[in-house]
């Protein structure tokens, strides 16, 4: 029972973990059907620029808070600078570019920062939390509810709101959108930047358990693509779920079975799933009208 | 027209017997080093230290009559590229002798190179593959992962303890020295009870660490890898409250190891060189004065703290150079000869004994056992070993 609960909250806190790294993926694609692939860059920017920060004297909050405006600043210069600029564009095309984009980010953050691991303190110390043998870090519970308040925010932000509408609207069909009136270029630029910013967040929740270094947003985005795509591209709930589904396979395989096979066991549960249900857990099948 | 290319075909024979004029007083060593990249944490320490001692040595009127003139390639980590360096360096840079080679894969591509050239050649990688079998003109100056597990199993011994368990990671590093300690674990006594592994990158490894607690009869652990990997074991070994020993390799044998671990990191043992613990070796150690003055001279002309890795790029180095000053000339094959004849060189990473049999000439006696108390390397002593 208590190796249970303790492969149960080994795989809740990766997954949570992915499920932040995934939740950044969704904004752009709503807005754009660019999958950005320099995610994992602006996880990176928040861990890294808050570690930066913070041995300069600046008191972590405050850093944190400088990280993420300055992780926005970059999102909006990625989409002025690399996707505005290549307009026209098919989809494929602005794909490739946000891989260019994330080398250069990664080789940038080689020069301005460093090569070597940081960490940042727990938030709530790291005094882990007992709980019928087994035993699970405050860190994890954090990481847990920054997923679920991000989810919360972009629903409500995207069902609820003008902007929000607005996002969508130019998802659907971006000459239409504009033909109502909706400045489109505006919306994608804005969807950038708070996809830059729920990266960063994502990059200071989890430094702590993670650690962070200048190449650390390939693997996760690799794992938080993945699990977005599991979940439903797109989908804030979907990112979520496929975040803590891959988590709980991952942690469940290396328990039970090998800890060899893990992320062999979980990409074939993954592939298998997108065999049978090709829009992910949550997803809709898309209806193209021509 | 024609004036033109008579022009440039005269400015350019003219260059060349300037290039070939400067380079008669001068030898030329080469350095193909992964100055960036993932093992940017070996290449940019090795190449800052080269690039330290061979102004040092020009600036004492270099060795033999001739200055150094050291040609660094950066390989970034790809033997692929570091390949078509090595060929660079023997055809156009005509090098006297090669010390670099920051990974095991990055050395074994280009051996074959410079066995072929007959350029003698000191890399500056882990694997034991490197000098095992012996190649004429290939030597190494860095323990082997073999030396690391023979180092914590006589440890154990002492401690009485005989069955471990081992976790690694799957890259490179902490597979092959896994494989090592599989290897040699009968001999030294020592049984491995289970076995688990983790991929790089992963951020959690508290499920397999939860199987060794729960394996019956384990009487310490093992991790082998480097980089984030063994922090994260380290700390989720304390979040599941396992109360055995704990060994680490000498992967994570720095002081960013103890950072990241924090607390967790206490009462953790490891194997590490002498360069580690420079001020707290006995003042009779042989090894105090060179891996002090080592450790002074790159704190103070690079501002970072000193890494082991560097340490083997100062020994490859200084025992090319001892050898060429024992040769009295930079003939390739007779400093080759006198770099096997290297006996009682003290470096930062050892006592160096050659011999026709043994490209490293290192024993155990290069490995400190150590132990992390209060966020700091203690010396654990090693009587009998």
């Amino acid at each position: 029972m208590a190796e249970f609960v303790q492969f149960l909250f080994s795989g809740l806190t990766v997954g949570a973990v992915y499920a932040l790294v995934a939740l950044g993926f969704t904004l752009i694609y709503n807005a754009s059907d660019v999958i950005n692939f320099a995610q994992g860059e602006f996880v990176m920017l928040g861990g890294m620029t808050t570690v930066f920060l913070g041995l300069a004297g600046i008191p972590l909050p405050l850093a944190a808070l400088l990280a993420v405006i300055f992780a926005m600043a970059v999102g909006l210069a990625l989409h002025r600078f690399a996707i505005e600029t290549a307009r026209g564009a098919n989809a494929v095309s602005l794909i490739m570019i946000t891989i260019g984009a994330s080398i250069f980010l990664r080789g940038a953050a080689q020069v301005f920062f460093d090569k070597q691991f940081h960490t940042l303190p727990a938030f709530f110390g790291s005094e882990p939390i007992r709980f019928v043998g087994a035993a699970i870090l405050p860190q994890s519970l954090v990481v847990l509810a920054g997923a679920v308040v991000i989810v919360v925010l972009l629903w409500t932000f995207i069902d609820r709101t003008l902007l929000g509408k607005a996002v969508i609207a130019t998802a659907v069909n971006r000459l239409a959108a504009r033909l109502v009136g909706i400045d489109t270029r505006r919306i994608v630029g804005f969807s950038f930047a708070i996809s830059a910013a729920i990266g960063a967040v994502a990059g200071i929740l989890i430094t702590p358990i993670t650690l962070t270094n200048y190449d650390v947003g390939t693997l996760l985005a690799l794992k938080g693509f993945a699990a977005a795509m599991l979940g439903g591209m797109g989908i804030a709930a979907g990112a979520v779920i496929g975040g803590l589904v891959l988590g709980l396979l991952e942690a469940f395989a290396a328990g039970y079975l090998s800890s060899q096979y893990k992320d062999a066991v979980a990409f074939l549960v993954i592939l298998t799933v997108l065999f049978v249900m090709p829009q992910g857990l949550l997803g809709r099948a898309k209806v193209e009208r021509v | 027209m024609m004036q033109k290319y008579m022009k440039i075909a005269a400015a350019s024979i003219f260059a060349a017997c300037l290039a070939v004029g400067s380079a008669s007083a001068q030898v030329k060593i080469g350095a193909i080093l992964s100055v960036t990249g993932p093992a940017s944490f070996l290449g940019d320490p090795e190449k800052k230290t080269l690039e330290m001692y061979v102004a040092d040595i020009n600036a004492k009127g270099g060795v033999n009559g001739k200055k150094l003139e050291l040609v660094v390639y950066d390989d970034g980590g790809k033997p692929n590229e570091a390949l078509t360096f090595a060929k660079r360096l023997v055809d156009e840079d005509k090098i006297t002798a090669m010390v670099g080679g920051s990974t095991t894969g990055v050395t074994l591509a280009i051996i074959p190179i410079f066995e072929e050239a007959q350029i003698p050649f000191i890399s500056l990688a882990g694997a034991i593959q490197i000098i095992q079998p012996v190649r004429k003109w290939v030597f190494k100056t860095p323990h082997t992962d073999t030396m690391a597990c023979e180092k914590i199993f006589a440890d154990l011994k002492r401690r009485n303890l005989t069955k471990v368990a081992l976790i690694s990671g799957t890259a490179a590093f902490g597979k092959s020295m896994r494989d090592q300690c599989v290897a040699v674990a009968p001999k030294a006594g020592i049984t491995v009870v289970h076995e688990e592994s983790y991929g790089p990158g992963d951020t959690d490894m508290t499920p397999q660490l939860t199987n060794i607690k729960g394996k019956a009869g384990v009487q310490a652990v093992i991790n082998t890898d480097f980089g984030q990997g063994p922090a994260i074991v380290t700390r989720n070994y304390q979040q599941l409250g396992i109360k055995l020993p704990f060994y680490q390799s000498h992967g994570v044998a720095s002081k960013q190891y103890i950072n990241l671990a924090g607390p967790a990191a206490e009462g953790v043992r490891l194997p590490a060189a002498a360069l580690l613990v420079a001020d707290k070796l006995s003042a009779n150690d042989k090894q105090k004065p060179v891996v002090e003055a080592y450790k002074k001279t790159y704190e103070q002309k690079s501002g970072q703290p000193v890494s082991t890795f560097g340490g083997h790029a100062y020994d490859g180095l200084m025992i090319l150079v001892e050898a060429a000053k024992r040769a009295g000339s930079w003939d390739k094959a007779k400093v080759r000869d006198e770099i096997e004849k290297t006996k009682g060189f003290v470096g930062t990473g050892g006592i160096v004994n050659m011999s026709p049999t043994d490209h490293l000439g290192l024993d155990l006696t290069a490995f400190r056992m150590l132990e992390i108390k209060k966020g700091d390397w203690t010396l654990v002593s090693d009587s009998g070993s």
